[in-house]
């Protein structure tokens, strides 16, 4: 099987997910992202002409002003034309299929697509679908993946841990419907982290997920004893229902990272999330707004990081 | 009209027949094997050198999607589709719109395809009206109207009581109940079977757990009321091991399995090849495993196409959003060759699995060539190879999995009751030696 964001040269065509990403791929776009990083903070005019002429389409089924705001800003960094879509999932239900939208687009000049879907496995049928001049990033698809969050974090992770083989790694929360946590998972392993653990109840983690490479916790102190890095994800408040918890109260009670709780990690260890947080549920404001948090970093390291990405799909020179 | 089958090798699993043997067609049925009847004068020849000759294959589960999704296919599209895959008899599931709850339906289908003079159709009614679960079908009319079984197709019952009235009343009068195990608030939203690669790509999934409890409930029922119960679409290594110790136990419970879950599993999915998406779900390389075995010691007795035809825009969409379901009819016979060829089976046990037994499970006296028997036979090619390409199907559904497959198996001659129904004029590719 071909890996389909691969073109025949190997090189990086769509980015649809960190698995099977290659680790030299990863550490360009990290590498450039620095690069994009320095830039910005040495100048006045933080726009640099890569995508002078191209267009970028940011096409959301699925509402998200901070991930679509990001990636907006990222391309207008590149001088590129950005025109942002917010199509909802009420349109399809108007008649006309993703791909119908895709061709219209297509049929518009787009160079660059950024997709966000609320079903698994969107982005692949759209790569699949378009011109080979075409490059696809995927913005979040269903619980499948969701890579240029994962390279931000690893990102973060190496700028303020400098090495990924001497790290421990924990990823704590709803693992099940995650995106964000499947990419992280790849990217982690992929970049040679020795120890990748999960920490939730059995209801948020998917089947067979040590196949991924992970270690498997279902409490908070063992997991977290001793790791580099506490990557939380988000509960969303629909997990309430459909008996996979009994309450936010409860959840944070055994989940919710805590002061106590994140005392049993390495002093020196960091905490980041995707965002949006949901204070009180998974996170507590104290470790959020605290000392280890690195939360507003991973924010300003993302705009650097889809800036490299979109800048190695479009081929410009570094 | 009188047809001579000549220099083909004849296998009849029924009458343990795998030999060099010529055959006499005359008025619709088998006159003699090997030695021509008396005074018998041929008015078509069939040359079959270097080809096999076996009992029409009878597809448990085909859909034709009519009446009410004739967007997808029609009678005429998949009755060709049938024969030119060398099926004569075909079964088709009640979840057409409106569903096949009321004789006038099946009579109205039935003739129609009797018209088409193509395959033979039996329709399988549904067990409760419009599938709701609720109220029991008119089943002693639906079986007067030509209706061989009953079932659910797809749809949930799950309200146990009607279930067990269901069986009961079925059991009263002999008819057969055919069911689907599978537990729809455990599969509520599924799409890939639970496991490593369902987690990978994120996909909503369908345990195992969804298929035994709900066997488990079906064969307490088939104890409890005597129903003749068949179990359609096996699809785990747990369901196999059930069903295994029922009959072992002595239930009277036959089962079927399709041919993509004999041949595939939940890694076929890959990057979301919508092709994959099916029902039940393709699970792991274990079950898969176990129900080979199951096939073998004859725990599962048949294996069918599940045929179900889905236009093109349907498949392009997320997988979860793709209709389930794949054309089957075509490739059924050179899915079960290479099942033959890779278990290392003769022709005759391999050719049984679609042929006598679902014939025995239909209650026909049919998937034989005894002599007098109905003259329901294929021809084909056993050396020839072709690769599987959407566009040369004849089935309107044009999705498979085993697109771009190269098979071996070629048919060459479809007869149902003493006529030459299909032809091909292909020879497909040789396979060098």
């Amino acid at each position: 099987m071909n890996n389909p964001q691969l073109n025949k040269q190997g090189e990086l065509q769509h980015l649809l997910t960190t698995e099977g990403l290659p680790a030299h791929i990863m550490r360009d776009i990290l590498d450039r992202a620095a690069s994009f990083l320095e830039v910005a903070e040495g100048r006045e005019i933080k726009k640099v002409p890569l995508l002078h002429g191209k267009s970028v389409f940011n096409i959301f089924f699925e509402n998200s002003t901070r991930t679509r705001t990001t990636f907006e800003i990222a391309a207008k960094r590149l001088s590129a034309d950005v025109v942002n879509l917010n199509i909802g999932s009420s349109s399809t239900s108007k008649g006309e299929t993703l791909l119908d939208t895709v061709d219209n687009l297509c049929a518009m000049h787009a160079d660059m697509f950024v997709v966000r879907h609320s079903q698994s496995g969107a982005a692949h049928l759209i790569a699949r679908h378009v011109a080979p001049e075409i490059h696809v990033i995927n913005a979040g698809d269903g619980r499948h993946a969701h890579p240029t969050q994962a390279l931000l974090d690893m990102f973060t992770i190496r700028h303020y841990k400098k090495e990924f083989h001497n790290l421990r790694v924990a990823i704590v929360g709803d693992v099940l419907h995650s995106r964000v946590a499947r990419s992280q998972i790849h990217a982690l392993t992929t970049l040679g982290v020795p120890e990748v653990r999960v920490i939730a109840p059995k209801t948020l983690l998917p089947t067979m997920v040590e196949n991924l490479g992970v270690q498997v916790y279902h409490d908070m102190a063992k997991g977290l004893k001793d790791v580099d890095v506490v990557l939380m994800l988000r509960l969303q408040n629909e997990r309430m229902q459909g008996a996979l918890l009994p309450s936010g109260q409860e959840y944070f009670k055994n989940y919710g990272l805590t002061e106590e709780k994140l005392a049993y990690a390495r002093t020196d260890a960091i905490v980041m999330h995707p965002g949006p947080m949901n204070r009180g549920i998974e996170i507590d404001s104290r470790v959020a707004d605290g000392a280890q948090s690195v939360i507003l970093s991973q924010v300003t390291f993302g705009i650097a990081v889809r800036m490299a990405v979109m800048s190695i799909l479009a081929g410009s020179p570094k | 009209m009188n047809i001579h089958i000549k220099n083909g090798r004849l296998i009849d699993p029924r009458n343990n027949i795998d030999a060099k043997l010529d055959v006499y067609v005359m008025d619709k049925r088998i006159a003699a094997i090997g030695q021509a009847p008396d005074g018998f004068m041929a008015a078509q020849v069939i040359d079959a050198a270097g080809m096999i000759v076996i009992p029409g294959l009878i597809d448990l589960a085909a859909r034709l999607r009519e009446p009410g999704y004739e967007y997808m296919a029609t009678l005429e599209s998949e009755m060709l589709a049938a024969v030119a895959g060398g099926v004569t008899s075909l079964a088709c599931p009640p979840d057409t719109d409106p569903p096949l709850d009321e004789p006038g339906l099946v009579e109205m289908l039935k003739h129609r395809a009797r018209n088409l003079n193509l395959a033979r159709l039996y329709p399988v009614a549904a067990l409760t009206t419009a599938l709701k679960g609720c109220e029991l079908t008119e089943m002693a009319e639906l079986v007067d109207a030509g209706c061989v079984a009953f079932s659910q197709a797809d749809a949930p019952l799950t309200d146990t009581r009607v279930l067990y009235r269901a069986m009961q009343y079925a059991a009263t009068f002999g008819y057969s109940v055919w069911l689907r195990p599978q537990d729809s608030f455990l599969a509520r939203d599924g799409v890939a079977h639970d496991g490593e690669v369902a987690t990978r790509c994120g996909l909503p999934a369908i345990p195992v757990c969804a298929e035994t409890i709900a066997l488990a409930t079906m064969l307490s029922l088939a104890r409890e009321t005597g129903a003749k119960l068949h179990i359609c679409r096996l699809s785990s290594a747990a369901g196999v091991e059930m069903i295994r110790t029922a009959k072992q136990q002595g239930l009277a419970v036959s089962c079927d399995v399709t041919m993509n879950h004999v041949h595939l599993s939940e890694m076929d999915i890959g990057y979301f090849d919508p092709n994959c998406r099916l029902t039940p779900p393709l699970r792991s390389l274990r079950d898969r495993a176990a129900l080979r075995a199951g096939l073998l010691d004859g725990t599962i007795d048949a294996i069918c196409s599940n045929h179900a035809p889905v236009d093109e825009d349907a498949k392009q969409l997320p997988f979860a959003e793709a209709e389930s379901g794949a054309t089957g009819l075509e490739l059924l016979l050179p899915l079960i060759l290479k099942w033959a060829q890779q278990e290392k089976i003769s022709l005759s046990d391999a050719v049984a699995r679609a042929t006598l037994r679902p014939a025995q499970i239909l209650g026909l006296d049919a998937g034989h060539l005894s002599i007098g028997a109905a003259a329901d036979m294929c021809v084909f090619d056993p050396e020839a190879c072709w690769r599987v390409e959407p566009a040369a199907l004849k089935s309107q559904g044009k999705n498979t999995p085993f697109t771009g497959m190269e098979v071996q198996g070629l048919v060459r001659y479809t007869l149902v009751d003493g006529k030459v129904v299909y032809q091909s004029q292909e020879s497909g590719l040789r396979i060098e030696d």
